[in-house]
């Protein structure tokens, strides 16, 4: 086990210097990044210092090693528009978008995966046909559109709840079914497909023949297996989170990092957008990490070979 | 064998025509600003008029028009970006999957990366870098797209490997670029088919989301995504500037995706985990 | 019913309704099952063996095949007709099943030890630490080596002998009175095959379980078997004693049947092989469901089903030809 963590972080720090060798030819993709990375006042003083302490003026591989080195010394740039380091702008953010991502996540096991094994032992009849209406609509409806339907719907007409903002519990509630309905859509159809091969196994055949009660052959028997086409496409979820969390905080003012991305784009922000790529990087393979994890302790195939 | 879907082909073709006839269909110009006119509601309600059917936007703009123009965006993102994402991801599937070795360990390793980080990210760096446009939506969206076509194809490309037309055709002397043309190619295309239309909806929600967060078509171009951003903070008073097009866009999605599942049950029902 | 007969099966049909029509998979299967006694049920592959022994069990596939008729009585009650959960409690305590296939049988993810765990804690509800004791027995009673360290690995770590083996372990661990074993050593290695057909025969003479044994081979009934029923098509087309049915086969089919096994010993001949195929179960001929086959059919064959005439000791047969040869 412990090698097997050491294996998924070496594979993942390969990863990691790959996404920032993309974002260093993408920066430089127009020729000169200095345009890109000073804002419109700045000096002619500014601009030497930039160049220098980028190394700009020497060839492409020292800019690199350059760029690396600052990286690794946590320097991604500083903002154009609010004049900080965007590592801290970043962090100064993350932890309103670590509150809003687990209710997100649980909200589509709770739902989506009992939602999906009951859909499958009900196949074809009419329960199964609305949840699998609901799930369709569910991966079709841009969760940004969603956002602002929910707070026509509960902010603006019943009054009931928020329409953005930090705040209370009942500011989460919004933000969360946004960000939630495409995982939930997403794993109602997956364990419903997945349910439906496993109950024709010859090992559920066995457990019945066991005597064991309908409940532990299928919360059991049949949920475990179930759950790890889950975990193979879960890379597929946590990138769909993590572009959810942009759209989902511009729509409802939320203060973290997906609308510090948004701020980026639209204030064309290049540095604050290149340190928020390669951070939101590093918080996608450890949460790949924690999954890999979990995966093999489901899994006693991958954990023991 | 399911019926075949009409009412999802009935809505697929209207936008169709929509974005193909939209200088014939649109009662106005979707750029034309009416200031005296701004933010009417729909015709059926109260204040609505039926020179604006849909109403208009905070410009005065009316909103049939702009949705009607807003189609031609969509679909031709889509077809661009299906075109470059789809087939690059279908030559590095022949190409990894037919020629095997170091090239496929290569080529799977970039496909598993690309499928770690989300192609929408780089997106917006390009819309910046790059400047916003058609031409770098619809590499950032081939982006988001040639990974899952490219790991499908593999797999698909490897079975076909090992049937004995491919084997007959190299001892025949065929050259490897000659199979994979002739030979590997045309077996895959029900595959590739059936995957470009499952990925129609997700290039169109891709599309509207980059558009909505200010890194697709720059205005004044109508895209659906930018109306509804556009009509974002005027829900309270004026809520079908933003919600409209939203309709559209899920209606349009919700169309192709119905009739993708159509499809790959007919043609590749293997597909069916996706 | 006979004091010895554990399990009674009277008239069971089962059948797959389709849009094309009635698929008659198990159509009127009858036969006892005594106490302690070995009963081979024979036919091809097709023929309604495994779905008989799944209708009796209750476990049919859902959404496919369903029991129209018939009784299944296990010491003297109609289980076809009790509640669910009832049937639960049966399941494993008093009949249970080793299935044909040891690669899928187990589950992938639990741990041989919990597998086992679960079907012990049925009989016997005691703390883990003492069940694990009684799991390592009974890995121990089906002869794997060093039970101690199996009972934590998983079933992949396990050979496919061994883990049918296991299965057996699991089947077994309630103390069933009748065991249904589906043609268990068809997916294993030939030299597996002979070791776990003495395993099964030893168990059961030393538990004194009734084993109805599915297979489409004949070798095998007569190295396992007391008595032997022969199915064709959905019907047990002759039954008797494996002696008595070797000696005077009745129905042409055994007859077939019995020629197309290899002989160890004596003249090798040409093995015989059946010309034909058998009926689609979707459109059953009225009469003998062997005619089509048989070189022996007369019009009566064809024009109706025979019935079932008793030819010797407990020896049954269900052909209005079995008086020649």
């Amino acid at each position: 086990m412990g090698r097997f963590i050491v294996r998924r972080l070496l594979h993942g720090l390969v990863l990691l210097f790959m996404v920032a060798t993309v974002v260093f030819v993408l920066g430089r993709l127009t020729g000169n990044p200095v345009d890109l990375m000073l804002p419109e006042d700045a000096t002619a003083e500014d601009r030497t210092r930039l160049i220098k302490s980028l190394g700009l003026d020497g060839p492409m591989h020292t800019q690199f090693l350059v760029f690396i080195g600052n990286a690794l010394q946590g320097d991604l740039g500083t903002s154009i528009r609010m004049r900080q380091p965007a590592v801290d702008l970043f962090f100064s953010r993350l932890p309103n978008t670590l509150v809003i991502i687990p209710w997100a996540i649980l909200l589509a096991m709770v739902v989506g995966i009992p939602l999906g094994v009951v859909a499958a032992l009900n196949r074809g009849n009419m329960l199964d046909r609305g949840a699998g209406t609901i799930a369709v609509l569910g991966i079709a409806t841009p969760n940004f559109w969603l956002g602002i339907v929910l707070i026509f719907v509960f902010s603006v007409e019943l009054g009931w709840l928020p329409s953005g903002r930090m705040g209370g519990p009942e500011h989460y509630v919004l933000p969360v079914i946004t960000l939630g309905t495409f995982l939930t859509a997403g794993f109602m159809r997956l364990t419903r497909s997945s349910m439906l091969d496993v109950l024709e196994s010859e090992f559920v055949k066995l457990a019945r023949i066991k005597g064991l009660s309908e409940t532990v052959v299928i919360w059991k028997h049949c949920l475990r297996n179930a759950m790890i086409p889950l975990l193979t496409l879960w890379g597929v979820f946590v990138g769909n989170l993590i572009t959810g969390a942009i759209v989902t905080e511009t729509v409802f003012a939320w203060p973290g990092v997906g609308r510090l991305t948004y701020e980026a784009v639209i204030y064309r922000d290049f540095p604050l957008l290149q340190a928020v790529i390669i951070l939101k990087s590093i918080l996608i393979l450890s949460i790949n990490l924690l999954v890999d994890i979990l995966y093999a302790y489901v899994d006693p195939r991958i954990r023991l070979s | 064998m399911q019926r075949l879907p009409w009412i999802p082909i009935l809505i697929i073709l209207t936008i169709f025509a929509m974005a193909i006839f939209a200088p014939l269909l649109a009662p106005h110009d979707p750029i034309d600003q009416t200031l005296k006119d701004k933010l009417l509601p729909p015709f059926w309600f109260e204040g609505g008029s039926t020179k604006y059917i849909l109403g208009t936007d905070a410009f005065g703009r009316d909103i049939l028009s702009r949705l009607i123009y807003g189609a031609r965006v969509s679909l031709l993102v889509a077809l661009l970006a299906l075109t470059v994402g789809g087939g690059v991801g279908l030559t590095i599937g022949i190409v990894a999957g037919y020629l095997g070795g170091t090239i496929e360990t290569i080529l799977m390793r970039l496909v598993d990366a690309a499928f770690t980080f989300p192609a929408i990210l780089f997106a917006l760096l390009l819309s910046v870098t790059l400047g916003q446009g058609l031409g770098t939506l619809v590499i950032a969206i081939s982006l988001l797209l040639w990974a899952s076509f490219a790991r499908i194809i593999r797999g698909e490309v490897l079975a076909l490997k090992q049937r004995d037309f491919v084997a007959l055709a190299k001892v025949r002397g065929c050259s490897t670029l000659r199979i994979m043309a002739t030979h590997i190619l045309p077996n895959v295309l029900n595959t590739f088919l059936v995957l470009v239309t499952l990925n129609i909806g997700v290039v169109i929600i891709a599309e509207a989301s980059l558009s909505f967060l200010g890194a697709g078509i720059p205005p004044p171009t109508p895209t659906w995504g930018l109306m509804v951003s556009e009509g974002r903070g005027r829900i309270a008073d004026a809520w079908w500037v933003a919600l409209i097009p939203g309709i559209a866009i899920t209606l349009l999605v919700l169309s192709v995706n119905l009739f993708g599942d159509w499809l790959r049950d007919r043609l590749d029902p293997r597909l069916r985990q996706l | 019913m006979n004091q010895d007969t554990v399990l009674q099966v009277r008239d069971l049909a089962t059948y797959f309704e389709l849009r094309r029509g009635v698929v008659k998979a198990v159509d009127g299967v009858s036969f006892d099952l005594r106490r302690g006694e070995v009963l081979g049920l024979v036919g091809e592959s097709g023929c309604g063996k495994s779905l008989t022994a799944l209708s009796i069990m209750r476990l049919l596939p859902k959404g496919g095949a369903r029991t129209v008729r018939g009784e299944v009585r296990l010491g003297g009650e109609n289980i076809l007709e009790l509640p669910a959960s009832r049937m639960r409690d049966i399941r494993g305590r008093r009949i249970s099943m080793i299935l044909q296939d040891p690669q899928t049988s187990l589950n992938p993810v639990f741990t041989i030890g919990e597998q086992l765990r679960e079907a012990i804690f049925r009989r016997a509800p005691a703390k883990t630490a003492e069940i694990m004791k009684e799991a390592v027995a009974a890995l121990r009673r089906v002869e794997i080596a060093a039970p101690e360290s199996r009972i934590s690995q998983y079933p992949h770590q396990m050979s496919g002998g061994m883990k049918q083996r296991v299965v057996g372990a699991i089947a077994m661990s309630g103390e069933p009175q009748v065991l249904i074993a589906d043609e268990p050593t068809t997916a294993l290695d030939v030299t597996i095959q002979l070791q776990y057909l003495k395993l099964l025969k030893r168990l059961q003479t030393e538990t004194g379980m009734a084993i109805l044994f599915i297979t489409h081979d004949f070798g095998v009934v007569a190295r396992m078997c007391d008595r032997v029923a022969v199915m064709y098509a959905g019907r047990i087309v002759e039954c008797g004693p494996v002696a008595e049915v070797f000696e005077r086969p009745a129905h042409p089919y055994t007859r077939a049947l019995i020629a197309s096994v290899p002989k160890m010993t004596g003249e090798r001949g040409r093995l015989a092989t059946i010309e034909g195929q058998p009926p689609s179960l979707l459109d059953l001929p009225p009469g003998c469901r062997f005619a089509p086959r048989c070189n022996l059919a007369e019009p009566q064959c064809i024009a109706t089903y025979p019935e079932t005439a008793d030819i010797g000791p407990a020896h049954t047969v269900s052909c209005w030809r079995s008086d020649t040869r």
